[in-house]
């Protein structure tokens, strides 16, 4: 059986519910989506202007009901990654977008999140399933992600999978 | 037991007795990437060193989320696109050919198909009994290389819907209706399958609508029965022996199940930003729009156009609106232009854009400006989608939209149904 293993440690950052793809990655820019970094820039633009500029590595985005609701569009996770952010967590994750996070070795971590607080220090222990929240001192399971994406997730998401499986192995 | 429509199609198609909640690895029966997700889908194929496509013949390259090209960043990604066509045999639907999931429709969906799409719309085909389903960039990419996927056998809800549509009244109000009672998160991973007398008799037209708004309520296909108007479809578009017949067993298990009294729908509008944030339209009366988009495809067919010309003929568009006609494919305009119906529009005040997504995802063809209001057939209302975040979206049916357009507020069409 597949396993996350690692402890994550980053800030929240918090979202409302229904954070769509549009406000991850605005359509007005999808003419930038060969040029990724430039499209990066632009990441959650419309739910949080100072995101970009305020986000560092091993962050947490935290989002509340239908996160990533919308498009197919893989680039919306990617960006979120290439911001640095090392897992997603949210109560509820719209369907394509959660394969896609896992596809391109983004961790999203369905839990309990209206305790958390923007700016929140948070603890990740992706091997016990457990997220602690070091600033409210409450600890939080997340549901278990389904062995096929596990697997996936943990090669480094499915370009990684494929290189070195050339398959799906179930 | 018996089998929902997605336990079969997916048990046929993976060689398991597929149930609810398994994995299964199906055989992928046709995939597609359109101009914004194929750049990265091929880029991901190449990456992941595949080096062919397992059906050429199926795997098909659509042009039509900006078209003709707005700038040269997408001038770019189409010759890309072009070229890697050419390059691996794939299909290549050029400008002005028309949106994907009409062309899907038109000419290539069949019952029965697993189909997979990069775009979140492939639901759409799902009206022709094939299961039919939006993925990213990188999951077609493997489904064109291998001509297979892995999918979890979604659960499924039977919406049953019972009685008749009234004059003026559609399956955009029927499906805007069900997002609106279930939420936008009502159905997710779901499989929604559609029955009842009000759909039996549905016009293949309706049924693309229902289905392509699947996805709005988070599900991952929505699935009519094959029956004798598929194949009386299948038939008009010179495919006829692709039809086969598909209904759910008698005795399949279903995990929740809606009954909608069609005789009681009235015309239905999703209102800023969500699409399941929906009211009637006789109740935002008096709210102002400076845009009317009949399009994309939920509304942008023959049918459409029809009811669109139906209303606004010998009439005239508000001047304080700017009223855009998005015919979804060539095929439909040239049939709209024979028809009478573009010139009938046109007459109305219509400005015509190419069959393609047009303005629908805000890139061009009719991007809003602050605050202002548009009232469109799409399927999206997000916050932004039409290119400005400081712009509101309302979604309706053609004749929504076109009864909308002549008072220049939302407006109820049964006022002009007599």
């Amino acid at each position: 059986m597949p396993e996350m293993l690692g402890i994550l440690r980053g800030r929240a950052f918090k979202l409302g519910d229904d954070i769509s793809t549009d406000h991850i990655q605005p359509g007005r820019y999808s003419y930038l989506r060969s040029n990724l970094p430039e499209l990066a820039k632009h990441v959650l633009e419309d739910a949080d202007p100072s995101f970009v500029s305020r986000v560092r590595p091993g962050d947490f985005v935290v989002g509340g009901n239908n996160f990533g609701l919308g498009s197919s569009r893989e680039h919306a996770p990617t960006i979120i990654k290439m911001a640095g952010v090392s897992a997603i967590l949210a109560r509820s994750v719209a369907r394509i977008f959660f394969r896609n996070a896992i596809n391109v070795g983004l961790p999203v971590l369905v839990c309990e999140t209206d305790g958390i607080d923007d700016g929140d220090e948070l603890e990740v222990d992706l091997g016990r399933g457990i997220i602690l929240d070091r600033t409210k001192g409450i600890e939080l399971s997340f549901a278990k992600i389904p062995d096929v994406m596990l697997t996936i997730l943990n090669e480094g998401g499915l370009v990684p999978y494929i290189q070195k499986y050339g398959d799906f192995k179930l | 037991m018996g089998k929902t429509l997605a336990e079969k199609i997916l048990s046929d198609r993976s060689g398991t007795d597929a149930r609810a909640g398994e994995i299964v690895i199906a055989k992928v029966d046709l995939a597609f990437v359109q101009d914004t997700t194929g750049p990265l889908a091929l880029r991901q194929l190449e990456a992941m060193g595949f080096k062919s496509l397992a059906n050429r013949e199926r795997s098909i390259i659509f042009l039509d989320h900006a078209v003709p090209t707005p700038n040269k960043e997408l001038a770019n990604d189409h010759m890309f696109l072009r070229d890697f066509a050419a390059k691996m045999g794939a299909r290549l639907s050029d400008v002005g050919e028309g949106i994907c999931h009409q062309l899907v429709a038109e000419s290539w969906a069949n019952p029965g198909e697993v189909i997979v799409g990069a775009d979140s719309h492939t639901v759409t085909a799902g009206a022709l009994g094939a299961f039919a389903t939006g993925m990213g960039s990188t999951d077609v990419a493997v489904a064109l290389a291998l001509g297979r996927t892995w999918l979890r056998v979604p659960e499924s809800f039977k919406i049953v819907v019972s009685g008749a549509f009234k004059p003026g009244v559609y399956a955009k109000d029927l499906i805007l209706h069900l997002i609106g009672s279930i939420g936008a998160d009502g159905a997710t991973y779901k499989s929604l399958e559609f029955d009842g007398e009000a759909i039996e008799t549905m016009a293949m037209s309706e049924r693309l609508t229902i289905s392509n708004m699947a996805v709005e309520a988070g599900a991952k296909v929505g699935l009519f029965a094959a029956d004798s108007i598929t194949q009386e479809y299948l038939t008009s578009r010179g495919r006829g022996q692709m039809f086969r017949s598909l209904a759910p067993d008698a005795d399949a298990i279903y995990e929740r199940a809606i009954e909608i009294d069609a005789s009681a729908l009235e015309p239905t509008v999703a209102k800023p930003h969500t699409v399941d944030n929906t009211a009637l339209a006789k109740e935002l009366a008096g709210t102002k729009i400076q845009q009317v988009f009949i399009g994309t495809c939920t509304n942008g067919r023959l049918e459409d156009l029809a009811v669109a010309a139906s209303i606004l003929k010998g009439r005239k568009s508000h001047s304080g609106v700017r009223l855009i006609i998005g015919p979804a494919s060539k095929e439909v305009l040239l049939k709209a232009v024979d028809a009478g119906y573009i010139q009938t529009l046109l007459a109305a005040g219509a400005v015509l854009v190419p069959p393609g997504c047009a303005g629908c995802l805000g890139l061009h063809q009719g991007v809003l400006g602050d605050g202002e209001a548009c009232l469109s057939t799409a399927n999206r209302n997000f916050q932004g989608r039409m290119g400005n975040p400081s712009a509101f979206i309302y979604l309706g049916s053609p004749a929504t939209a076109a009864a909308s357009a002549i008072i220049g507020e939302i407006a109820d069409p049964r006022q002009f149904f007599v």
